[in-house]
């Protein structure tokens, strides 16, 4: 079982939504399409879907072109950022709906929706209506509805988005698990690099309709074949900087700041991206470098302090743990972890290292 | 906690309590004083107990008007709710349509009443109206000054006219706050357009349905201007609606006392019939 988009392009009038867009999914697997609002991953669901078509380009399905087939002849399931049920069903009722219309008896249907139900901790509500119940236990609702199909393709767009921060991490760890055993294709839609991080599977980093890498989620943090990639699948956003090496000497082009690395790689002109939690207000890895700076703003967290500040022309971000008290204007020393930089040469692409 | 004691906030209600008084409770009270009581003018009131009720409660009269009355509010909420849901279904969701539309429906909306009742009767005169000769000259025998059922006829058709642009708009509004992912939602399981309508689109609408078929209600319960320019009630009863009936009974007999005692009535009616109702559809709202 296999998904595949073929150069798919999706155009509204005069604006493209999907740049020609590629992509094979396999079985079993999880992927994320993570990207802002608007960067195109609703569209490449419902082109997935087959709720729309593409402009050009083929959608092929277990080896067959399915361009164009009728959302109600694939096998597929979706579940939304709203909470979406049929407001007058029962819970019971609602989970059933799909099973209903193809036509499946009753024992079945009740023994189907009984397992998935206890699978999502609703056994409790089936005879309650989602008006009665929290967010939370609408989208476990809908998100049951969907699992009840056995699709072949499971569509989620931003299921967690309008959950509450303490639903939506439960939510979110329970949701690999109701994948795993499935004969299925998972398709996960989120603006948040922490969801993809936590989901795991592969991961697509999509930005203004265009799919700028695929692969396993844990690759394409570690390595982001470019600064594009990079920043997308970066929360809070990566520093970025201008660099000049010669011999084993690093100098940042904004501000003179320099630090010796033993990092192999061509003298002259890179991009670092140094993702925030990098730089730290204490020392960090075995080559960390020291850097001055003035405080702009200081967030705690309770686990975490995010600090902005600027040396020079740079404004960037730290992020340590703990609470790290730092006034507003005050200088303080920070250390950058060296190991972690990533560089890229003047076209944006990831420079290998060794 | 203790709660210190503040009266003044009652200050604020008073603005409310004095305009309440003299919009309604004032009225209301002089009505409920002549019901019970006779008067000739000139200020000479005589008690008369439940007299007045009792009278009208029997009065065959106030039963046929009455009669006219449900069957008339029966007859155009059963036309006016299915086609004005129709036609919210019909109307376009986006694109320069919309406001086309909506101006369109909100057309008959602004027209004063009288006007209604004078543009229909112009409309359906038999021999210069553009509808009775339409009619008659395409064969049918219409003449609604003469004929009771032409009478109700084109009393009911201005009515729906006037008033169904009201239900499509409501529903309309309904129709609009229906996030598009519940359609798609539908597709993927395959619904049919009626599972669509039946288990998505009207259970969405029912709270404003609700509201369309409670002010559909009491304002065709209530009607009196249009049928009044229209028909004047007649050919001879045949339109007397409850209000044109209490109208004549009022200032027409001049007697203050049974009009008094059927307006309690009448508006004892409109008042158990609209809370019944309402109850009824919100019983499993409220909870969110």
């Amino acid at each position: 079982m296999s998904l595949e988009l073929k150069n798919v392009e999706k155009k509204v009038g005069i604006e493209t939504h999907i740049h020609s867009a590629n992509l094979k999914l396999e079985k079993n697997t999880i992927n994320v399409l993570l990207g802002s609002t608007l960067a195109g991953k609703t569209t490449l669901m419902q082109i997935m879907a087959g709720l729309d078509k593409p402009t050009s380009g083929e959608v092929w399905f277990n080896g067959e072109n399915v361009t164009g087939k009728e959302v109600q002849k694939r096998n597929c399931s979706m579940v939304y950022q709203q909470f979406i049920n049929y407001p007058n069903f029962t819970v019971f009722e609602n989970i059933a709906s799909p099973l209903k219309i193809t036509g499946v008896n009753s024992k079945e249907i009740k023994e189907r929706v009984g397992k998935v139900a206890e699978l999502l901790k609703l056994s409790a509500m089936l005879n309650k209506k989602p008006d009665e119940l929290s967010g939370g236990q609408q989208q476990r609702t809908a998100l049951a509805r969907a699992l009840v199909k056995d699709s072949d393709l499971i569509l989620l767009d931003e299921p967690l988005a309008n959950l509450d921060f303490k639903l939506r991490e439960e939510l979110r760890e329970e949701l690999p698990k109701l994948f795993e055993d499935r004969d299925c294709i998972v398709v996960y839609a989120t603006t948040e690099p922490l969801d993809a991080l936590m989901i795991g599977g592969n991961t697509a980093t999509l930005l203004k309709g265009k799919i700028i890498q695929y692969g396993k989620t844990l690759e394409v943090y570690n390595k982001p074949e470019n600064l594009t990639s990079a920043k997308v699948f970066s929360d809070p956003p990566m520093n970025i900087a201008e660099i000049n090496k010669s011999g084993d000497t690093f100098k940042l082009t904004d501000n003179n700041f320099q630090w010796k690395s033993a990092v192999k790689i061509k003298d002259g002109f890179y991009k670092i991206g140094i993702r925030p939690h990098n730089i730290t207000t204490y020392k960090e890895g075995n080559n960390s470098v020291e850097i001055n700076g003035k405080v702009l703003i200081s967030e705690l967290s309770g686990s975490e302090s995010l600090i902005h500040f600027t040396n020079g022309n740079l404004n960037w971000v730290s992020l340590s743990n703990g609470i790290q008290q730092k006034n507003i204007g005050e200088d303080t020393k920070l250390y950058m972890n060296t190991d972690e930089f990533l560089y890229f040469d003047q076209n944006n692409r990831l420079v290998n290292h060794g | 906690m203790n709660k210190t004691l503040n009266q003044k906030a009652w200050f604020f209600v008073i603005p409310v309590f004095v305009l309440v008084a003299f919009n309604a409770v004032v009225p209301l009270m002089t009505v409920v004083n002549y019901s019970f009581q006779e008067t000739f003018g000139s200020n000479v009131f005589a008690w008369e107990g439940t007299r007045w009720f009792k009278e009208i409660l029997h009065s065959e009269r106030f039963h046929a008007s009455l009669g006219r009355q449900f069957i008339f509010t029966f007859i155009i909420l059963l036309i006016q709710l299915p086609l004005g849901i129709a036609i919210a279904l019909t109307m376009p969701k986006k694109g320069w349509g919309v406001p086309v539309c909506l101006i369109l429906m909100s057309m008959p909306l602004l027209i004063p009443w009288n006007v209604v009742g004078a543009m229909w009767n112009i409309f359906a005169l038999p021999e210069i109206g553009f509808l009775g000769n339409s009619l008659n000259s395409l064969g049918f025998d219409y003449n609604f000054t003469q004929q009771s059922g032409d009478a109700w006829f084109t009393t009911i058709l201005m009515d729906v006219w006037h008033w169904t642009s009201l239900v499509v708009l409501l529903s309309y509004a309904g129709l609009n706050s229906i996030q598009p992912a519940y359609y798609q939602a539908a597709e993927i399981d395959g619904a049919s357009r009626w599972d669509v309508f039946r288990y998505i689109e009207l259970p969405k609408m029912k709270k404003v349905l609700t509201l369309a078929i409670l002010l559909r209600f009491m304002d065709s319960f209530m009607i009196y201007t249009e049928p009044f320019v229209l028909t004047g009630g007649g050919p001879g009863n045949a339109t007397n609606f409850l209000s044109l009936d209490l109208v004549k009974m009022a200032l027409g007999q001049f007697d203050l006392g049974p009009a008094a005692a059927m307006s309690l009535i009448y508006f004892l009616i409109v008042l158990l019939i609209c809370w019944v109702f309402y109850t009824l559809m919100m019983k499993d709202e409220g909870r969110t």
